[in-house]
């Protein structure tokens, strides 16, 4: 393929994750796609094997300030399978109720997101403000509203204080009736059906090849959750249903995140009402030598954090994997074929981060040259939605 | 499929390449295999008992490069990790991107990170270190 290589820049340092995605076009359609990443490389593995196993909590929650849950909680994890203990019961119900308002806060941006680019700003702006109440709560019980540093190997630092239950009930309680509200944003609305059914489709085939993870993989109808799979923290204890739907497009994506926001508020005020007292901390005092794995269902799917020990301070080996990893590497898969107004809210629905559409270009198939930058892309994709939306709209008017 | 049928099978592929079958616990189990049979012992788990390719990983011990290909069969909730040895005299290994496509990145990421050579992988260039990394210096190997 005769195209040329096209930087685009400029990489700011204030945005988060950058990766570039190069489209190849060939007229309207993408014929082939290439991913790069790796221009935020800060080798955290390297890192890690230079702190010692309690320090390690706080550098993985830098990790991503969205997932900063997430990566402790599959890190512990990983050090309570090494050692072979039990974590105290009631720090296995805080850590799950931390898992369960980031997916919450993490979903609506995503939401939020999706909203913007295919052109219904008014959602964004709704699912954000709805976001600030989950990060309220988050204030509350951490401290901080981001990057709670809650998490220490054998169970939790700060304990939850009972008198903020009825408090942080009564919030997750207002927020349903929000959640119904976007659930009929986007399911009954003809405009948002025509833009993403059938659209960027990953077929269970497509999910088990590309071994993808959360909701990507649970769209394309594979029902996997570690949270049920490979049970921790009190996800075992309370009720609760893993969602799947069959399309595999970006509808069923967006139809499973909505519905995972009832099952995590349900989560979360199961566990308020069940938390037991006691003990929140094993404190540990040594590693023993061995390895071990801990997963946790981030918001998008599987962490995985290997861990290997040599008896000493710090880890002899750290291994990080995030879910992005794979499941961004999917979009060799569904984005081929679509139409470029299409490429936007395909690579967004995996739920990457913001500039990662920023960063990307189209390259004219056959002149190699860069015709547009992620602006125009969005641009392009909000154009489509309101030529849609005229279109139905007529097409409603001219009904008696 | 049950957890002993899985062990099982990975026992009568591999033979005597077999070197060590460590049962951790309910849900992990470390197999050590010979580097030669990897590609049979992925397809038999990736494509015949269609487990999850969760992750590779690689580690300097000093004495060698082992690395750790993670499977993970989720309707069980086990993860069942092949451990392959390589000498540093021979850092070569088979490809797995042939066999799972989605193996293609982590193999880029170990050859740049610990100098393993994937005999076979269609795109070996770094990942994430820069293009102009300088040639044969690995972050994560302890011998530098």
């Amino acid at each position: 393929m005769a195209c040329k290589i096209i930087p685009i820049g400029p990489y700011h340092p204030l945005q988060e994750e950058p990766e570039f995605f190069k489209l190849h076009v060939d007229g309207e359609t993408v014929v082939d796609i290439d991913i790069e990443i790796g221009y935020n490389l800060r080798l955290i593995e390297k890192i890690s094997e230079s702190k010692s196993y309690d320090q390690v909590t706080f550098l993985i929650e830098r990790i991503c300030g969205i997932c900063s849950t997430s990566h402790p909680f599959a890190y512990t994890n990983a050090i309570d399978d090494l050692l072979g203990v039990t974590v105290p019961e009631r720090a296995l119900y805080i850590r799950s109720i931390l898992g369960e308002l980031e997916r919450i806060h993490s979903h609506l941006l995503w939401l939020g997101l999706a909203g913007h680019f295919l052109g219904y700003n008014t959602v964004w702006m709704w699912a954000w403000r709805y976001r600030e109440p989950v990060l309220d709560i988050c204030e509350r019980v951490t401290g901080n509203r981001n990057h709670y540093a809650m998490f220490k190997p054998g169970g939790v630092r700060r304990d939850m204080d009972e008198a903020d239950f009825p408090w942080i009930k009564k919030t997750l309680k207002s927020l349903i009736p929000k959640f119904d509200m976007f659930k009929g944003a986007v399911m009954d609305d003809p405009v948002i059906h025509a833009r993403t059914k059938g659209i960027g489709v990953l077929t269970k085939q497509d999910a088990h090849d590309f071994s993808v993870v959360g909701p990507t993989a649970r769209a394309s109808g594979l029902p996997i959750d570690v949270r049920k799979d490979d049970p921790h923290g009190a996800y075992d204890k309370v009720e609760w249903k893993v969602i799947t739907q069959e399309g595999g497009d970006v509808f069923a994506k967006a139809v499973v995140r909505i519905l995972e926001l009832y099952e995590s508020a349900n989560i979360i005020l199961q566990c308020l009402d069940k938390m037991p007292k006691g003990p929140i901390d094993l404190n540990i005092k040594d590693m023993p030598v061995g390895e071990g794995i801990g997963r946790y269902e981030a918001p998008r799917g599987e962490v995985l954090h290997y861990i290997m020990s040599d008896g000493g301070n710090s880890p002899a080996r750290h291994k990080v994997r995030a879910p992005s990893y794979m499941n961004i590497f999917s979009n060799k898969k569904a984005v081929i074929g679509h139409t470029i107004s299409d490429a936007t809210i395909i690579l967004a629905a995996v739920d990457p981060c913001y500039c990662c559409t920023e960063r990307m270009a189209v390259v004219d198939y056959k002149t190699g040259k860069k015709v547009m930058d992620g602006h125009d892309l969005i641009r392009l994709s909000q154009e489509k939605t309101e030529r849609l939306r005229s279109k139905l709209s007529l097409l409603f008017k001219a009904k008696p | 499929m049950r957890r002993e049928d899985i062990i099982e099978n990975i026992k009568v592929r591999a033979g005597k390449d077999m070197l060590d079958l460590l049962d951790r616990s309910e849900r992990r189990v470390y197999v050590t295999i010979k580097k030669e049979i990897l590609p049979k012992i992925v397809r038999y788990l990736f494509n015949d008992a269609k487990a999850r390719f969760a992750i590779a990983s690689g580690v300097d011990t000093r004495k060698a490069i082992e690395i750790l290909y993670h499977f993970s069969f989720d309707a069980i909730g086990l993860i069942v990790s092949l451990r392959v040895i390589l000498e540093k005299s021979n850092l070569e290994i088979d490809s797995l991107t042939p066999v799972m496509k989605c193996a293609e990145w982590i193999e880029r990421e170990i050859h740049e990170y610990l100098g393993v050579n994937f005999k076979g992988h269609p795109n070996l260039k770094h990942l994430l270190l820069r293009d102009d990394w300088p040639e044969g210096k690995y972050p994560l190997r302890r011998d530098q």
